[in-house]
């Protein structure tokens, strides 16, 4: 009957069962347990960068998490341990101190660098601004004159549990942002009414949309695809039914498609009322 | 001749009425801190409530059981009561109890303040919760009500923003206290050296508590003008900037986690070198670290709006200061473990909880540091990642810390020991069901879920599940807390004056309970 | 006031008493923090005045590099105006005098009066951006269903930084309504 060995070995089995958390929803049928696939050269950076600091910090937890239960199951007092009564090491104080600034400084190079790319806007191929509405997007192609509301299509009633849902269920849009490939985008952010937010997980671009003021950001989009993201500040009753998707198509195919919108608003425009 | 009362049976020293009267007069510091607790752990149960009807409507994909717009007045309402009403008052009740017995002072600087601090608190958590019957419902901008969302909303925002006055004045009267009775109450021979961390981490708690709360008294003043006299502060129509508002908000904002913390980091910093039996190792660096992140905390606000559209020097220079505040917080780990090194030690609940607070404390101070990287963060800001880091600092870390200090001091308190068997189920099912609510949350903010929507798309369906069973099961859990404290006051073992073999410091020369007057002489500290 | 003279109650209250000008302090500091925010970000309202005197100082043209000036133009809630700029951009020297011009419509049956308010993209452009003259210093109002075409004028400050080589002006249209009771 030894009540710390019981309690180690469940402070063993808790701690188990906490990792087993991602197996257990992996088997559930979650893919993935971290960032997004990076779709641009600034996502990859984070995508590594977030890998190189997770490293760490797995690594310190580690290192404190073993102390701790080493020190549990040596140093219990019903093993017969007397106390030893020391209480200061200015060395080792000295060390774990400059050690984790040197952690931190380490990690503060590579972090100031993609800093400083992300906030580059320079020499964009293009620019759209972005104007978050409650509680919808508005695309406004600078260069080539396109302008249009992007709304949720999810219908109301997969909402309200009366149909089951669909695949892309509160990610999916009327009109989404058409984009070129390989084209550094300049996005300008500005709002309607409240703050909103502008997030594409895969393309790593989080912008602030603030009502009066215009904000820039940029992006690059490596491949063919369709990009789903979402409102990102909270917005009032229907922040959670704004959902960003951005379609990024092939220089030649983006060309069809903006003669194509081109030639819709010339017929709106001469169509009877 | 003075007779010395404080070893006088406390049933000889029954404070001067009884009844309600007692309650609503006294300026007995144990009395008030009393009052504190009960206080906080009602505020527990509603702010909890809430949290629970959240995670029952995000339990699946589609809206069940609330509307959007409630929806949002929940998830406001819950952090607004959760930080301000439970928290907050909880650290204070400690405060209130601890302090003049760890000091060896007779009472509080100012009692008759102290009893104005505590009668404030139910004035205003009436008012703000009782925004939800307002027209158009409690504030449902976020307990960081920003602007112009906060502008837009009804007259429960401005029940809530007079209810931020009247808690705010409370926490600054209670924080000019609280300096005073540390600063020049303490018992002669007690330098500042000699004082437990309890005290030096109230001391900065106290003093941040009396830089911030003007500041958000400020913000919220110009937001009420914003609403209704016609200024233009947050407005730009007016020349106004909207992030303004979030740069005040957040000088408050960010020093208010830290005061959410630090008076945790004084009670394991008592409990740990009890149960270990030997002294808190490294006591200056521990007070150092403690100052340092005082200081630091207060420039690191805009690490909350790494989104808004800075320029690249504030950027960097938040980033650079955030992950500074990592290191003495660091230290302070170290110096715990170190503690325990070669201790003799044994696992009573209190040590339990404070060998808990560290584990879910480190698992939430570094998400912090990836957190702090800000292209990280421009991934993981306003998602999921970042609800389940601060649940991990303050749920996780201030609570565990709460409860490793009510079971602590319960038997100096009560005269009676608390059920230890309950006790140790309280933990394990708290740490456990913990654990199962808030992990999921870090791999839903990185796989891209946004945080304050009350429906999601159908990838993050099962890791919200879980996330629901577990909050259900930790709440449920707290209802145990709630009886083995209730057991405990009306009775139990008979504790001694020591209780705990390896406990030191002035408390634990009085008798247990506690009596109602202690110390009216002042000890002499060696 | 000899400090070792006094009672414990009265060093306590002195205490309070500095204590407390402290927090007063810190509420007068967060007021402040209001117009340093101006200034230390460069907002509208602190660049207003010293870009005409700074613009009258500067006589040279940059002729060796342009600047690409986009011109962007929103109106705030209400839909029954249009707004926007004649022109969608202009590569523009540092120091060469700009002239643009912004056409509004009031497309309602009501009168309007409105204010622009500027906003620059990326922010840091807005200490080199010198408005000489601008339908944003005052109120516009518009009858119902009038056209106007409003003038800017500016000067890009030839002490720009190379990484600035493209600027977004973006004004936004607020109406000027009389305060509804809350």
């Amino acid at each position: 009957m030894c009540r710390e060995t019981d309690m180690t070995e469940l402070a063993r089995k808790i701690a188990v069962s906490a990792l087993l958390q991602p197996a257990l929803a992996f088997a559930a049928g979650e893919p993935s347990f971290g960032l997004q696939p990076p779709q641009t050269f600034i996502a990859r950076q984070i995508y590594d960068l977030h890998a190189v600091v997770l490293s760490i910090c797995i690594v310190i937890a580690a290192v404190v998490f073993g102390l701790m239960f080493y020190s549990i199951v040596r140093f219990r007092k019903t093993a017969g341990r007397e106390a030893k009564q020391f209480h200061s090491n200015t060395a080792l104080e000295i060390a774990w101190t400059v050690i984790p600034c040197l952690i931190v400084a380490g990690l503060a190079y590579p972090a100031t660098k993609t800093v400083i790319e992300m906030k580059d806007t320079t020499n964009p191929d293009m620019t759209i601004k972005i104007t978050g509405y409650q509680w919808k997007w508005r695309y406004t192609y600078v260069d080539d004159g396109i302008d249009f509301y992007s709304s949720l299509s999810t219908p109301r009633d997969q909402i309200e549990n009366e149909a089951p849902k669909g695949e892309h269920y509160l990610l999916e849009v009327d009109h989404p942002l058409v984009v070129p490939v390989g084209k550094k985008i300049r996005i300008l952010t500005t709002a309607d009414d409240v703050i909103h937010s502008w997030f594409v997980p895969a393309l790593a671009v989080k912008q602030d949309a603030i009502p009066g003021f215009v904000r820039d950001s940029w992006f690059k989009v490596d491949a063919p695809g369709i990009y789903r993201g979402a409102c990102t500040e909270l917005c009032g009753k229907e922040h959670g039914f704004m959902p960003v998707v951005v379609e990024a198509m092939p220089e030649k195919d983006y060309q069809d498609w903006v003669a194509d919108q081109h030639s819709k608003s010339a017929a709106a425009a001469t169509a009877p009322q | 001749m003075q007779v010395a009362l404080d070893n006088v049976p406390a049933v000889a020293q029954l404070p001067h009425q009884g009844g309600i009267l007692r309650w609503i007069r006294t300026t007995n510091h144990k009395d008030i801190g009393t009052l504190y607790l009960w206080f906080s752990i009602s505020m527990f149960l509603v702010g909890g409530l809430m949290a629970l009807t959240i995670r029952a409507e995000l339990f699946k994909p589609g809206l069940q059981i609330v509307r959007p717009e409630f929806f949002n007045q929940l998830t406001s309402m819950h952090g607004l009561v959760m930080i301000f009403l439970a928290i907050m008052p909880a650290f204070v009740g400690f405060a209130n109890w601890q302090l003049p017995l760890m000091l060896g002072a007779p009472d509080m600087a100012f009692p008759r303040l102290n009893n104005l601090s505590f009668w404030l608190l139910p004035f205003a958590a009436v008012l703000l919760v009782a925004s939800f019957f307002a027209p158009g419902g409690a504030t449902a901008a976020g307990w960081t009500l920003y602007a112009p969302l906060s502008v837009q909303m009804g007259p429960g925002m401005d029940m809530a923003i007079f209810a931020i006055h009247i808690l705010g004045i409370s926490s600054i009267i209670g924080g000019l206290n609280i300096i005073v009775t540390i600063l020049n109450m303490r018992a002669p021979g007690m330098t500042l050296f000699k004082m437990p961390m309890f005290a030096w981490t109230w001391l900065v708690t106290a003093a941040l508590l009396i830089t911030i709360m003007p500041v958000l008294a400020g913000t919220v003043t110009m937001l009420l003008f914003d609403r209704h006299f016609g200024t233009h502060f947050f407005d730009a129509a007016g020349g106004g900037d909207p992030v303004l508002f979030q740069h005040l908000f957040w000088f408050f904002g960010h020093p208010e986690v830290y005061v959410l913390i630090l008076p945790a980091f004084g009670i394991v910093s008592a409990v740990i070198p009890t149960f270990s039996r030997k002294p808190l190792f490294g006591l200056r660096s521990m007070v150092a670290a403690t100052v340092g992140i005082g200081v630091v905390a207060t420039a690191v606000w805009a690490h909350h709006m790494f989104t808004v559209g800075m320029p690249v020097t504030a950027q960097l220079f938040f980033m650079y200061t955030t992950l500074l505040v990592a290191v003495p917080t660091g230290v302070k780990v170290f110096n715990w473990l170190a503690t325990m090194w070669q201790g003799s030690l044994t696992f009573e609940t209190p040590m339990l909880f404070a060998i808990g607070f560290l584990f879910v404390f480190t698992i939430g101070g570094l998400t912090g540091v990836i957190l702090a990287i800000a292209p990280v963060d421009i991934q993981l800001h306003q998602t999921y990642y970042i609800v389940a880091h601060f649940h991990y600092t303050m749920v996780a870390s201030s609570l565990f810390g709460l409860f490793a200090g009510t079971y602590y001091w319960l038997p100096k308190w009560t005269g009676h020991m608390y059920d230890e068997k309950l006790g140790q189920w309280h933990f394990w099912l708290t740490l456990s069901f913990f654990n199962l609510t808030f992990i999921p949350m870090f791999f839903l903010g990185l796989a891209g879920m946004p945080r304050r929507i009350p429906d999601y798309a159908l990838q993050f369906t099962d890791l919200n599940a879980l996330a629901s069973i577990g909050a259900f099961g930790f709440g449920l859990t707290q209802l145990l807390f709630a009886y083995i404290v209730i057991k405990c006051i009306r009775g139990g073992e008979r504790a001694t004056a020591q209780v705990w073999e390896g406990a030191k410091g002035l408390e634990w020369t009085v008798p247990s309970p506690a009596p109602h007057h202690t110390f009216s002489t002042p000890p002499v500290v060696e | 006031m000899i400090a070792r003279a006094m009672t414990g109650a009265a060093r306590n209250r002195l205490l309070l008493a500095k204590l407390s000008l402290a927090a007063v302090g810190m509420f007068g500091f967060g007021y402040l923090l209001a117009p340093l925010y101006d200034r230390l970000c460069g907002t509208e309202r602190a660049t207003q005045t010293a870009a005409k005197d700074a613009a009258r100082q500067i006589t040279r043209v940059d002729l060796a590099r342009t600047v690409a000036v986009q011109y962007d133009a929103n109106v705030h809630g209400s839909v029954h105006w249009s707004f926007r700029s004649l022109q969608k951009s202009s590569q523009v020297h540092p120091g060469e005098l700009v002239h643009v011009r912004y056409e509004m419509t009031n497309e309602s049956n009501e009168p309007v009066v409105g204010q622009a308010v500027p906003s620059y993209a990326p922010p840091a452009a807005a200490a080199y951006f010198h408005k000489i003259e601008c339908f944003c210093f005052q109120s516009q109002a518009l009858r119902p269903h009038e056209t106007r075409s409003m003038p800017l004028v500016f000067l890009i400050d030839p002490a720009i930084p190379g990484d600035l080589p493209t600027i977004t002006l973006s004004y936004t249209f607020f109406e000027i309504r009389p305060r509804k009771s809350a």
